[in-house]
């Protein structure tokens, strides 16, 4: 084959139609269209939330409505219309299933198309008991399913060490001093536009507390997923890692195909007390839009993570190869004296996907160290941008900082682009920057194929071994579904 | 075994081989030898199915089938093996896992059974104590800092673990010590049998006096241009290609 013949087959290959896009059918208790202090007032209300809860939300709003949408990425799309989206979806309330066989037969299918083993869905469905001795390793499940927890599992464990593991709302209720304590500590209302909004209207999301000196017996999952018709999801999410204690938190998801924009907002915050670790990995695979581009998630979120204790540790990994937009940088504050911050990302773009992800460390305590190893794999008409902070502040003797930043490009019409910003400003400070670009060659998956691998058996290991670095970080269970992901997500798109 | 009629072939427009007939018949081993640039190596691209090596004219029969209408990877788990003149780094990808990858894509296509890990660790391990390969070998990303030797070397123990049933070995030799030219000797009269076959290219007939051929072949301006015993190997060590193919013209 020509070289031309060469790329149609890779763009061939990348051109998959998303293969877990679905919708479920399943009655739902929706707030009517548009944003106004009302609709907050309907949501607090929803949630029995407290005065203060509310307040903070009216606060959030009134910084929101005088701010204005970001537009240094480089992501394009269609002005988005905010009061032409639900703001709150609830599946209506039942008594929980005693057996699957009572479970929706819809949510179940849904479950089935995911590739959740059985024993995980009756979990994931809420049914009694469907959570005592497993084969499985164990991994503690939050379903969002739409803005509500569904499900919430392996609590008697979890309570057992101390661990606070539930949907947000509910530790608004029993734990409001906590939820008091640190929401908004880390990302607060003036934020971002994003997170202001999010501030204002979150739903749902999942609330961790590790006790001192604990260390989590298991890791803690969620899977999101968006599923309501134009209901924008605003996913707030807050770890607590007390001090000397370690958390590995996973997140993952899927969405089910629709041809609509749909907005996702998320608000994620890490705090880290002296000593305490805490290990952040999300899978992300929302919709990405056709191969043309039309639909799709747009996702703009807001990650960070607050090393407030010395010698605290936070990482984040990340494998990015869902949405039409990402728009995300999971941050690290490193502000206790010895702290760490780490960030893996793999963002895979294919078709018209736009990622515009990276990360930002922040360095204010001394000795803190931060690394950060990026790989962005574009293919198709995608944009890929790497967009990196390092900051050292005055106070911050001897930070460190290595960013390592790759791009890897199948054809000839995606773009790659890496921004790094450096600003250090204690001459002590060590920082290094590498980066580099290289393409899928053609002698490459040549001598794969010599060897009896098909082309794309040859794709998806060279871009497992280019991702290496980022996917061992990932927990084993999470790094084999990663690896398939990859594989998945770039079918068709190399030749 | 192999049956070559007529092959010509083009890379970017340019023909380079320009009718080659050659036959390798079940069991033997045949060296190809010739200048600089005379389509050797192009030859083997072709034989393995390489894109951007057009075949203009001519077949190709493996074992009776039309090896040109088959794709790279239906070649080789039909028994084709290609040993790179210039082997490819593949960075991050394990060597072990990619051969295990490669080996069972091949079974899997021929209807066997997968080998799982612990066999393959077994077959790997065995195969590289054969070769006198240190089992590093396997650990390290394929081909990635290897000396060019250690590349060559790689190869024959790829060769040694897929066990193909025609091997193509473009200049395996070239910039290989004495002990390792005997090692690369040993991998190729492994695998000789009745139903195995060889094709070694090779600039040298030092090779050939580890792996006997039972042909040799000049190649020359994309022509076969001469073929004789192994005697002949020693005249073209003696006297040049000039002469031989100042002879054909
Ligand atoms: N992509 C290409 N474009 C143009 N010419 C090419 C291309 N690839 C190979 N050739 C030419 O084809 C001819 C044969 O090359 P080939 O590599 O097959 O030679 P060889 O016999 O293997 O030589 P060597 O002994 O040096 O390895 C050479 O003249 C080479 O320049
Ligand atoms: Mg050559």
């Amino acid at each position: 084959m020509s070289e031309s013949a060469t790329l149609e087959t890779l763009n061939a290959v990348t051109a998959t139609p998303y293969k877990w896009g679905f919708s479920t059918d399943i009655e739902m208790d929706m707030a009517p269209k548009g944003l106004t202090e009302d609709t907050i007032r309907l949501i607090s209300a929803r949630k029995e939330e407290p005065a203060w809860l509310l307040a903070w939300r009216l606060e959030a709003f009134a910084v929101w409505q005088k701010m204005e949408e970001p537009d240094w990425a480089r992501v394009k799309h269609p002005p988005i219309d905010y009061q032409d989206l639900h703001y709150y979806a609830a599946p209506k309330k039942k008594a929980g299933p005693k057996s699957l066989d009572e479970v929706d037969p819809e949510l179940l299918r849904t479950y089935e198309k995911l590739g959740i083993p059985l024993k995980e869905r009756a979990i994931l469905a809420g049914v009694e008991g469907a959570d005592g001795e497993g084969d499985r390793p164990q991994v503690a499940m939050d379903a969002v399913f739409d803005s509500v927890s569904v499900a919430t599992t392996f609590k008697a464990t979890l309570a057992k060490a101390g661990v606070i593991f539930c949907p947000i709302s509910e530790a608004v209720r029993e734990h409001p001093n906590l939820v008091q304590k640190y929401l908004g500590s880390v990302v607060p209302q003036s934020d971002n536009f994003f997170a202001a909004l999010n501030c204002a209207v979150f739903t749902d999301g999942s609330f961790v507390y590790i006790p001192p000196g604990v260390r989590c017996p298991m890791e803690l999952s969620t899977y999101f997923r968006i599923n309501a018709r134009n209901t924008g999801q605003f996913e707030r999410t807050l770890i607590i890692a007390d001090a000397g204690s370690y958390v590995s938190y996973l997140e993952g998801c899927t969405a089910p195909q629709r041809d609509e924009n749909q907005l996702h907002a998320a608000v994620v915050e890490l705090i880290a007390h002296d000593d305490a670790q805490i290990k952040y990995s999300t899978v992300q695979n929302w919709y990405p839009g056709d191969a043309e581009g039309r639909g799709g998630i747009y996702n703009f979120v807001t990650k960070r993570g607050d090393c407030r204790g010395a010698r605290s540790k936070i990482s984040w990994t990340q494998v990015e190869t869902g949405s039409a937009i990402t728009w995300k940088y999971p941050s690290c504050v490193l502000r206790g004296d010895d702290s760490v911050g780490e960030f893996y990302s793999v963002a895979v773009t294919t078709n018209y996907q736009q990622a515009d992800t990276g990360t930002k460390m922040i360095h204010i305590g001394r000795n803190t160290r931060s690394t950060i190893v990026s790989k962005g794999i574009s293919a198709g008409h995608s944009n890929n941008t790497y967009r990196g902070q390092v900051k050292v502040m005055p106070k911050a003797h001897g930070a460190r900082n290595h960013t390592q930043c790759d791009s890897l490009l199948i054809g000839s019409t995606c773009g790659a682009h890496t921004v790094p910003y450096i600003e250090s400003r204690n001459p002590t400070a060590k920082l290094e920057h590498e980066a580099t670009t290289s393409k899928i060659a053609e002698d490459q998956l040549f001598y794969c194929r010599q060897r009896g691998l098909s082309e794309e058996d040859a794709v998806g290991l060279i871009v497992n071994g280019f991702c290496k670095d980022v996917l061992k970080e990932l927990p084993m269970e999470f790094a084999v579904e990663a690896q398939k992901l990859l594989a998945v997500s770039l079918e068709g798109s190399v030749g | 075994m192999l049956k070559i009629e007529g092959l010509t072939a083009s890379v970017d427009g340019k023909a380079i081989l320009k009718g080659i007939d050659l036959v390798v018949p079940d069991g033997e081993v045949h060296a190809i030898m010739g200048p600089n640039g005379s389509g050797k190596s192009t030859l083997s691209y072709v034989l393995a199915g390489r894109d951007g090596y057009e075949v203009t004219g001519g077949s190709a029969a493996f074992d009776g089938a039309d090896l040109l209408a088959m794709e790279p990877e239906a070649r080789a788990a039909a028994g084709l093996f290609l040993a790179f003149q210039y082997p490819v780094e593949l960075p991050g990808v394990n060597n072990a896992n990619f051969l295990r990858t490669a080996l069972n894509a091949q079974r899997r296509a021929r209807g066997e059974a997968e080998l799982d890990a612990v066999q393959f660790l077994k077959l790997s391990r065995a195969e590289a104590k054969r070769l006198s390969m240190p089992d590093d070998m396997l650990k390290r990303n394929v081909n990635v800092g290897f000396s060019g030797g250690e590349k060559k070397r790689n190869e024959v123990l790829q060769m040694a673990i897929l066990r193909p049933k025609l091997a193509i070995l473009d200049e395996t030799d070239s910039g290989l010590d004495i002990d390792a030219l005997k090692i690369v000797a040993d991998g190729v009269n492994a695998l000789r049998g009745p139903a195995t076959s060889a094709l070694v290219i090779t600039h040298y007939q030092r090779l050939l006096d580890y792996i006997v051929p039972d042909r040799v072949h000049v190649l020359a301006g994309g022509r076969i241009i001469r073929s004789g015993g192994p005697e002949l190997a020693l005249e073209l060590e003696a006297s040049g290609y000039a002469s031989v193919v100042a002879e054909a013209a």
